[in-house]
């Protein structure tokens, strides 16, 4: 067992943790924070994306020892500080960008380390980023949708170019 | 998953020594390692975690080309040598997808040199050099076959370089589940002639295309492979395409690669 | 102006908050004390026998808690099929024992023949490992038609052709229809294999069992679109529970499509082994798992004919098919490829004479069940192939060889010649809004374009149509089904006028807490935010059949407007005592119960209040309470249909295929929130995009899965789709149900496949290929093989 000190949504957090331990498992039984998911083995399905250190990585495909030190980002921290929902995750509600909800976290994650980069995306931009978190019930479409409205975009206008 | 002593080394010395005890093995990104640990098809005693190493990390520019740290993961090369080597930059852009990206590294993919992966074709296809924590390995002598390299027990890869070519570009066709390439064609273009790297299409892992390397030597254009043809012997067969049809890839994929190159 | 709240609104939905602020619960994130763990041993093999399992080794591990072996369960029950069905010849089907774990033979790659209980999930790993099981390798049985063909090598020993049932639709009608080939102008056929799926839900199936030994009571946490039929299984047909000592919780269940209907083996499992350890017992599937024991769906190989005259009347129908059934049958198995299937083998045209011949096929592989469709999309994809086909082939429009041949408007209600009775359609209205929506007028032109980029475009049609909300439970009993297909709701009205509904459907994706909820608010005239819909816990709702076939509105929303009705009826009352007026003079409106006539009213709260401070209730005639419960079962299926357009380019060079456009113009009958709807028929026109292009199961010779992982198994991800266009503004209501609904949940999964197979066969013919068919998935190397043959 090691001691693995990780910043989880703004709150400094200690356990011992053996090598094998996935930052998955750490986060989802060590923490309790349950809202990534695990979908896939082979680190593609995104469900359980999160954000270290500010950069979007599959969390099942890490070590919780080798993010030691490290400011992990998860669904949880990302409401607002009242406890509204934050915007991506309120323009994932207004336009139905969630179905059953099991890859909504991962998609919710992915879509904000796209917009940190590139504010104002294309459909086809934000299509090809979102290529690693795979939902099986929208279709996409909405979830496209969404996330153009999460950039204060046109959502009629910037999908129909 | 069995488990396994963990080690982050902060030198290439203490990197060395850790990786010199038996059942070591290096980890890097762990984008392909850590999927086959979970199925307990790998079972390393010790992990030898290399990303804690400062001058494992990074792009810059070198005497002899463009140099990128072994640990250097996929996105940073992609923002990183944009400028200093574009082909290189798209091709690390487009492995995976972001957030693998933003975990696997150079060194990872190429000491695990999976038949279908992008970076071996830059490697091969730019005549790079591979610098380990021993020696420098020629592309031209690196890749062994699938999933088989030069390096030996307890070696592993600090950085690699890349002459930088006058033209180049890298096509990938995706294989469409995986997103590895189904084949990809690296194409550069060096003053004393073209390099073509083929991924994806051989069971022998990359390799060199050599008539077309000859052919677009003399006439830099889509046009002068107009009238070669792959071979499809040795070509993978899976559930994504024929060898025939691999073959018919690296054809029309080198030609776009030559015209995306111009 | 869209309205904002109640029926028609494109009400948000509530249950989004907590799925995305990551505080869904689904099973695998339920933590219980003292929580062991399950892990299975699944055969490496396709077909084995089991000579011997030694546990000792694996039992003598630290944190082992117990191993079980198939003959742990050799005495209680197996895992029923839930429909029998009558071959040609009149024998009934046969029906292979389903054991909770593998005993003498093991039957597919991934069949669990032992279990390990330990207190980590790497330990019942390790101790799985450290079994020591001894085959014996036979034949892997993997092909159908080599399956029926061989009569040594059997999938079962007692059952010597690898055949269940030949089933004829309807054989009576088998000598016209084939007289009627004989004498008909032209004939044409196709063989085509409608490929294997696996669903791949994003969540993993999870269960945990939990025994209580103070009160003999058992508590199932499962992954299901049905917990009553679950409990109803476990308890009745396999383990022997007692019903009334088994709560059955599915919680939020993240996607089913079908393969969360069914009764798995690890259900029972994980209650038998806690209740033997008396500690709670989880066991959660890696996808590896997932792909190599969910059901898998579709998986037919048929040959379709259809005859006609020259100028495209069809006259007659005949297909025959192998329908693969894996190794063990499945709930739904045997329903599938025939009334889900052959039923519907009319589509939405007046073909006069139609048969249908299926041969289910046992085969060393996954069982194969319902998938999004069930049945109908293998119907819909034959037939809309084979009209495409005799188009080409007669030199006709298909639009208008489709329109000659619809069910006309004056026709309903139709009996079909293959014995359903549509009650209500207008095939031509959704095709005359399709044509517009999907610009067809404005294709050469787009043609053209793509021609400029060196890409070859084509446009593709499928008119569809489908039953569901599944569906009388006096039809499906003569049919074979071995339970009734009604639902349930109680509407609970608590004293301080909020309302609590029980439903027996299931919601894992499909919205139900914010429709049923606007369905209660406009009827009661009471905010949405004032009710709560309760379900997936057989302790709180009434016996439903839950989710799937399109089921959940037409049929448990029609038990909640019944119980509706009831709750208005007992206000009536209550409003009656307490206004001092004639029962029959008291009208509900608004919220309202009020005197006709009078300006004497009282709100709804006021007589809820009342229903549970009954103070001076005339008791003999009055009882207290507001609480009402209904049972529905519907007249008949409802039948929504369709027509969908889908345009592809095809890259000449590569064979690549990419959906330039899909367009769907559905009939659904009345809408309860627009917005659902849209996401229901983008998620299953994705899927039929996925099985068209991108999706195929497939094994190798010895019957090792050759697409276990997403390594290989290609799920349509966001760059693999277009934007949908969709509209559901034609609508003829379902004329049997209250709410006039008919399902949208699967359609877009029936409608599409065909829709993209015929625009990439258009595509090419427009550029000199004669290419008539390729088989699905049409992968890059098919359509360039095809192109190159």
């Amino acid at each position: 067992m090691t001691k693995v000190t990780v910043t989880v949504n703004g709150k400094s957090v200690s356990r011992d943790v053996e090598g094998r331990t996935l930052l998955s498992s750490f986060l989802r039984d060590g923490l309790g924070l349950t809202g990534t998911h695990i979908g896939c083995d082979t680190s593609q399905c995104g469900a359980c994306v999160v954000h270290i250190d500010g950069l979007a990585v599959k969390a099942c495909s890490v070590f919780a020892v080798d993010v030691a030190g490290s400011s992990v980002k998860t669904i949880e921290g990302m409401a607002n500080a009242d406890g509204s929902l934050g915007t991506i995750q309120q323009a994932f509600q207004d336009h139905h960008g969630l179905q059953c909800g099991f890859c909504t976290p991962g998609m919710v994650m992915s879509t904000a380390a796209l917009l940190a980069e590139n504010p104002k995306p294309t459909e086809a931009e934000v299509r090809h980023y979102l290529e690693g978190n795979i939902c099986r019930c929208t279709g996409y479409h909405n979830i496209v949708k969404a996330v153009l409205a999460a950039s204060g975009q046109d959502v009629p206008a910037v999908a129909a170019e | 998953m069995y488990n396994f002593d963990f080690v982050k080394p902060s030198n290439i010395p203490d990197a060395a020594k850790a990786m010199a005890a038996d059942g070591a093995q290096a980890l890097s990104g762990g984008q392909t390692l850590l999927p086959t640990m979970k199925q307990r098809l790998a079972s390393p005693s010790v992990l030898v975690s290399l990303t804690g190493i400062p001058e494992m990390q990074g792009v810059c520019m070198a005497d002899d080309g463009v140099s990128v740290g072994a640990a250097t993961i996929h996105s940073k090369v992609a923002q990183e040598a944009a400028k200093l080597y574009p082909a290189l930059a798209a091709l690390a852009g487009g492995i995976g997808d972001p957030a693998v990206r933003n975990r696997g590294t150079l060194g990872g993919s190429l000491a695990n040199n999976d038949p279908s992966a992008c970076y071996p074709a830059a490697v091969l296809g730019s005549g790079a050099t591979v610098h380990t924590n021993k020696r420098k390995i020629a592309a031209d002598a690196y890749f062994k076959g699938l999933f088989s390299t030069a390096l030996e027990d307890g070696e592993f890869i600090t950085s690699v370089t890349f002459p930088v070519p006058q033209k180049a570009a890298y096509v990938k066709f995706d294989q469409p589940a995986s997103r590895f390439a189904l084949t990809a064609v690296f194409v550069a273009k060096y003053a004393n002639g073209v390099r073509v790297a083929v991924t994806g299409a051989s069971e022998n892992g990359v390799f060199r295309w050599a008539e077309a390397e000859a052919a677009l030597s003399a006439n830099f254009s889509a046009a002068a492979i107009a009238n070669l043809s792959a071979s499809s012997k040795g070509m993978i067969s899976d559930l994504h395409g024929t060898p025939a049809y691999r073959a018919n890839l690296v054809k029309v994929l080198t030609g776009r690669a030559v015209s995306a190159a111009q | 102006m869209p309205k904002d709240s109640g029926i028609g609104a494109s009400s948000k939905r509530r249950e989004d908050v907590r799925f995305l602020t990551g505080r869904g619960r689904y099973t695998a994130d339920i933590q219980l004390h003292g929580q062991t763990y399950a892990a299975f041993a699944r055969s490496p093999h396709a077909h084995a026998r089991i000579v011997s399992i030694d546990t000792k080794a694996a039992e003598a591990m630290d944190g082992v808690l117990a191993v079980f072996t198939g003959a742990d369960f050799a005495a209680v029950g197996g895992n029923p099929a839930g429909w029998l069905i009558q071959s040609r010849n009149g024998e009934t089907m046969k029906e292979p024992k389903r054991p909770v774990l593998a005993h003498g033979k093991v039957r597919h790659v991934g069949d669990a023949y032992a279990a390990v209980i330990a207190e980590t999930v790497e330990i019942a790993r390790s101790a799985v490992e450290a079994l020591d099981v001894v085959f014996e390798e036979l034949p892997a049985i993997v092909d159908m038609a080599a399956a029926v063909a061989d009569k040594t090598n059997r999938v079962h020993d007692e059952i010597a052709d690898n055949v269940c049932f030949d089933w004829g639709w309807i054989e009576d009608n088998r000598a016209a229809v084939d007289a009627a080939f004989k004498s008909a102008p032209h004939v044409t056929s196709l063989k085509l294999i409608n490929n294997r799926l696996v669903p791949n839900a994003m969540e993993p199936r999870a269960s945990i069992g939990v025994y209580d030994p103070g009160t003999e009571d058992y508590k199932l946490y499962t992954t299901s679109q049905n917990p009553h039929l679950t409990r109803l299984l476990v308890a009745a047909f396999v383990m022997g529970i007692p019903e009334h000592k088994l709560n059955v919780i599915a919680p939020d269940v993240g996607g089913g499509f079908g393969s969360k209907i069914y009764h798995y083996g690890e259900e029972a499992l994980v209650l038998a082994a806690s209740r033997r350890i008396g500690r709670p017992v989880k066991w959660v599937a890696d996808r590896s798992e997932s792909f190599l024991t969910d059901a898998h769906g579709r998986d037919h190989v048929t040959t379709i004919e259809l005859a006609s005259d020259k100028q495209g009347n069809f006259l007659a129908l005949r297909t025959e098919t192998l329908a693969n059934v894996g190794a063990y049958l499945s709930n739904f198995a045997t329903v599938t490829p025939t009334f889900l299937h052959g039923t519907l083998m009319a589509g939405p045209y007046k073909t006069p004479l139609v048969y249908v011949n299926v041969k289910t096929v046992f085969t060393n592989t996954a069982p194969v069940d319902a998938y999004r469709g069930a049945g109908r999309p293998e119907a819909t994809y034959s037939i809309e192939r084979v009209v495409d086909k005799m188009c080409r082939e007669l030199n006709l429009d298909p639009v208008e060889v489709r329109r000659k041949n619809f069910i006309q408007l004056d026709q309903f209600p139709y009996t079909t010649p293959v014995a359903l009775v549509y009650d209500t359609g207008n095939y031509q209205a959704t095709l005359d809004k399709l044509i517009d929506i999907g610009d067809f007028a404005g294709f050469e032109a787009r043609r053209a374009k793509s021609a400029k980029a060196g890409k070859l475009r084509g446009l593709g049609l499928s008119t569809w149509i489908e039953a569901c909300g599944i569906a009388p439970s006096a039809l499906v009993g003569a049919l074979g089904a071995r339970v009734g297909l009604y639902d349930a709701a109680t509407v609970r009205v608590n004293p301080t006028g909020n309302i609590s509904v029980m439903v027996g459907a299931h919601s894992h994706g499909q919205g139900h807490e914010t429709v049923f909820a606007q369905i209660v608010s406009s009827k009661l005239g009471i905010p949405e935010a004032n009710i709560d819909i309760v379900h997936g816990d057989t302790s709180k709702i009434p016996f439903g059949m839950g989710s799937y076939g399109s089921r959940s509105l037409a049929v448990c929303g029609s038990a909640m407007d019944r119980a509706l009705d009831k709750v208005i009826a007992k206000g009536k009352k209550i409003a009656a005592h307490m206004l001092e007026a004639a029962e029959g003079d008291i009208i509900f409106a608004d919220g309202k119960f009020s005197v006709t006539g009078t300006d004497k009213a009282k709100t709804f709260g006021e007589i809820a209040f009342s229903a549970y401070v009954p103070h001076n209730y005339p008791l003999e005639t009055l009882e207290p309470g507001l609480e009402e419960t209904a049972f529905y079962d519907p007249a008949n299926f409802t039948y929504p249909a369709g027509a969908y357009a889908c345009e592809v380019e095809v890259d000449p060079d590569t064979g690549r295929v990419e959906i330039a456009s899909f367009t769907c113009a559905d009939d659904f009958g009345n809408v309860m929130n627009p917005m659902i709807v849209e996401g229901q028929v983008h998620g299953g026109v994705a899927q039929g995009i996925g099985q068209a292009l991108l999706e195929g199961c497939t094994y190798d010779a010895n019957g090792q899965l050759t697409s276990g992982s997403y390594m290989d198994y290609t799920m349509p991800r966001a760059d693999d789709l277009p934007m949908y266009t969709v509209d559901h503004s034609c609508i003829t209501p379902c004329t049997h149900n209250p709410l006039g609904v008919k399902g949208c949940g699967e359609a877009g999964a029936i409608g599409s496949p065909p829709a993209v197979v015929n625009a990439v066969i258009d595509a090419l013919h427009r550029a000199g290929k004669n290419v008539t068919h390729i088989d699905m998935p049409l992968t890059p190397s098919r359509v360039w093989s095809a192109m190159n043959a």
